[in-house]
């Protein structure tokens, strides 16, 4: 029991640094960390210093999205330099290529100080996979909401132009839509489309 | 051939990346039965690990990540090769106004001569040390780069330590004119074409073509793992086929207008198509008052040879890595190094020869300070410099 209380104990005491220009995305990778007991997590974003505002944090471990292109500045820290208290290395583990293949594809790439056992960040690492993929998850489901808000406006009003135009019910209009959208094999919302731009011609 | 191959290359928004885009946008690498996704990436960090990691069949990469890479040096060790070279040269060293004049005011013969500008360089790095100002800062791209070794090469040249006298920072390369006009660097070396996108803004010289500190350097190398080319040998070579197709076809002048069009699109560097012509036609407006400076060297992709890989040239990136204490010394390496650059598949591809003419420099690298270069006894070339980390 002393030795798990002491493990928990070091591993909140690490000093984490996420470097992530999407400030939502790095918040809720940050509260995931702390959740896990990870008291030192600090946020960086921009590029102006940002080495030197690394260093000046002297931290255990490095996250970094793949979008960044800062990305290869961070590079710099693997060489040997005057510059560099502590040598930072990326964390690869040769074994497991799959993990470092879920981070790539999760959008993360980590970097670890020189030394550092990898498995005690290995949990580290899955929660910001984790965390990287609730984060595109709800981009995405997002991106669906505003799209599918964006089609429901597209329809209404192709919907308006053929009720005024043929004298036609709503219902009517929108069977008379879902029809053509058959018989075309396309979207609803592609017929609504050309409807608005035809009127918009013809005008 | 019944199905095309589909392969997936990463490369990064450079005019070196030419040969690969030229091959997959004008049809070359259809040509050839092949499906190319070409995908644009932020840093050369997630080129080099997704072609590790096999996301990518083959990339454009900096010839300095592959050799290192296939060494096992400065990060993990993936077997690469390099079967085609897309490059020589092609960068610039770019300075801020403010030390553009620094330097001309210290310069003792021509501007145009890297010894004359590396030991104005020297001058300056001393007084300011004198006056107790801060070192000055240079860009460069990446710790295994071209770009940082001929800016090293340049300065060490005149007694200017890159590690002690100034300081040499990492910035990607959409960051660099940024970071010279915000005083954060006072000069960089990049490729085309952020340095004429810097002269253009009115905040910057080209101070040098690094094709006048060597005449030939590898730059950026089309790299896959060896693992997939001996399982891909088909579309290796018919990658190589493409490859050669579209270096040919940019080398035409004839293509000039068409290649810059295909290059600049937004999906591909995104830049005004009368840059991408101006580093095609290596002739560079080098100053905000118009000068232009014109060389036949600026960037080769397929002429006189550039596109056959050559040893040499991977024999002098490692030489620069001891150098600069990046890796050590050692025989299996400075192998391993050579052995990245695959001429021999070049030779089975296309037919031998495709060499260097005769007028080209006799070492294959054409360094404007030391002796000749010898690929195969480094510790005499190393032990020649004055400046160096062993």
């Amino acid at each position: 029991m002393i030795s798990l209380a002491s493990q928990v104990f070091s591993e909140s005491n690490l000093k984490i640094v996420i470097v992530d220009d999407s400030p939502v995305r790095s918040a809720i990778l940050e509260e995931g960390l702390r959740e896990a007991g990870h008291r030192h997590v600090i946020r960086v974003e921009g590029t102006d210093n940002l080495l030197e505002r690394i260093y000046a944090i002297d931290p255990d471990v490095i996250l970094i999205d793949l979008a960044n292109p800062s990305r290869d500045v961070l590079e710099q820290m693997f060489r040997v330099s005057r510059a560099v208290k502590r040598p930072i290395a990326m964390f690869v583990d040769q074994s497991d290529s799959a993990s470092i293949a879920a981070a790539v594809d999760a959008g993360v790439s980590s970097y670890i100080v020189d030394g550092l056992k990898k498995d005690r960040i290995k949990h580290i690492l899955d929660i910001s996979i984790s965390r990287f993929n609730a984060f595109s998850r709800i981009s995405t489901e997002l991106e669906q909401t505003k799209s599918a808000l964006e089609e429901r406006k597209v329809i209404d009003r192709a919907k308006g132009i053929l009720m005024k135009r043929k004298s036609l019910s709503e219902e009517e209009a929108y069977t008379l839509l879902r029809a053509a959208a058959q018989n075309e094999k396309k979207k609803i919302a592609e017929i609504a489309q050309s409807i608005i731009t035809a009127a918009e011609l013809l005008k | 051939m019944t199905e095309n191959r589909k392969l997936r290359i990463g490369f990064i928004p450079l005019a070196d990346a030419a040969a690969l885009i030229v091959a997959v946008d004008r049809g070359f690498a259809r040509e050839e039965g092949l499906d190319v996704e070409l995908v644009r990436e932020v840093s050369w960090s997630n080129v080099r690990d997704k072609l590790n990691i096999g996301m990518f069949d083959a990339a454009h990469l900096l010839a300095p990540v592959a050799i290192a890479s296939n060494m096992g040096i400065g990060h993990v060790h993936v077997p690469i090769i390099a079967p085609f070279n897309l490059g020589l040269n092609g960068n610039a060293i770019t300075v801020t106004s403010a030390l553009y004049e620094a330097l001309r005011g210290h310069a003792e013969g021509d501007m145009a001569d890297p010894k004359v500008t590396a030991k104005a360089l020297a001058k300056i790095v001393l007084e300011r040390r004198q006056k107790g100002l801060p070192l000055l800062k240079f860009g460069m791209t990446f710790p295994f780069s071209t770009h940082n070794y001929q800016l090293r090469f340049w300065m060490a040249s005149a007694g200017v330590d890159p590690d002690e006298d100034v300081q040499m920072v990492v910035l990607p390369p959409p960051f660099m004119v940024e970071s010279i006009k915000n005083g954060h660097v006072d000069a960089f070396c990049v490729g085309a074409p952020w340095n004429s996108v810097a002269v253009e803004l009115g905040i910057a010289h080209i101070l040098h073509f690094v094709s006048e500190i060597l005449q030939r350097a590898a730059e950026k190398v089309l790299a896959m793992r060896v693992t997939w080319a001996a399982e891909n040998r088909d579309a290796l070579h018919a990658l190589v086929r493409a490859h050669k197709k579209a270096a040919d076809f940019i080398e035409n002048e004839v293509n000039r207008d068409e290649v810059s069009r295909i290059l600049s699109a937004p999906d591909r560097l995104n830049v005004a198509p009368e840059i991408t012509r101006r580093t095609l036609d290596g002739r560079l407006k080098v100053s905000p008052g118009g000068d232009y400076r014109e060389s036949d060297r600026y960037l080769m992709v397929g002429r006189r040879g550039a596109a056959r890989p050559d040893r040499v040239q991977a024999s002098w990136l490692y030489a620069q890595m001891v150098r600069w204490g990046q890796a050590p010394l050692a025989k299996e390496l400075l192998l391993a190094a050579r052995e990245t650059f695959r001429p021999d598949i070049y030779d089975q591809v296309l037919g031998a020869g495709d060499l260097p003419p005769e007028q080209e420099p006799k070492d294959g690298i054409g360094a404007f300070d030391g002796p000749e270069f010898d690929p195969l006894d480094l510790e005499k070339h190393l032990s020649g410099w004055s400046i160096r980390r062993r």
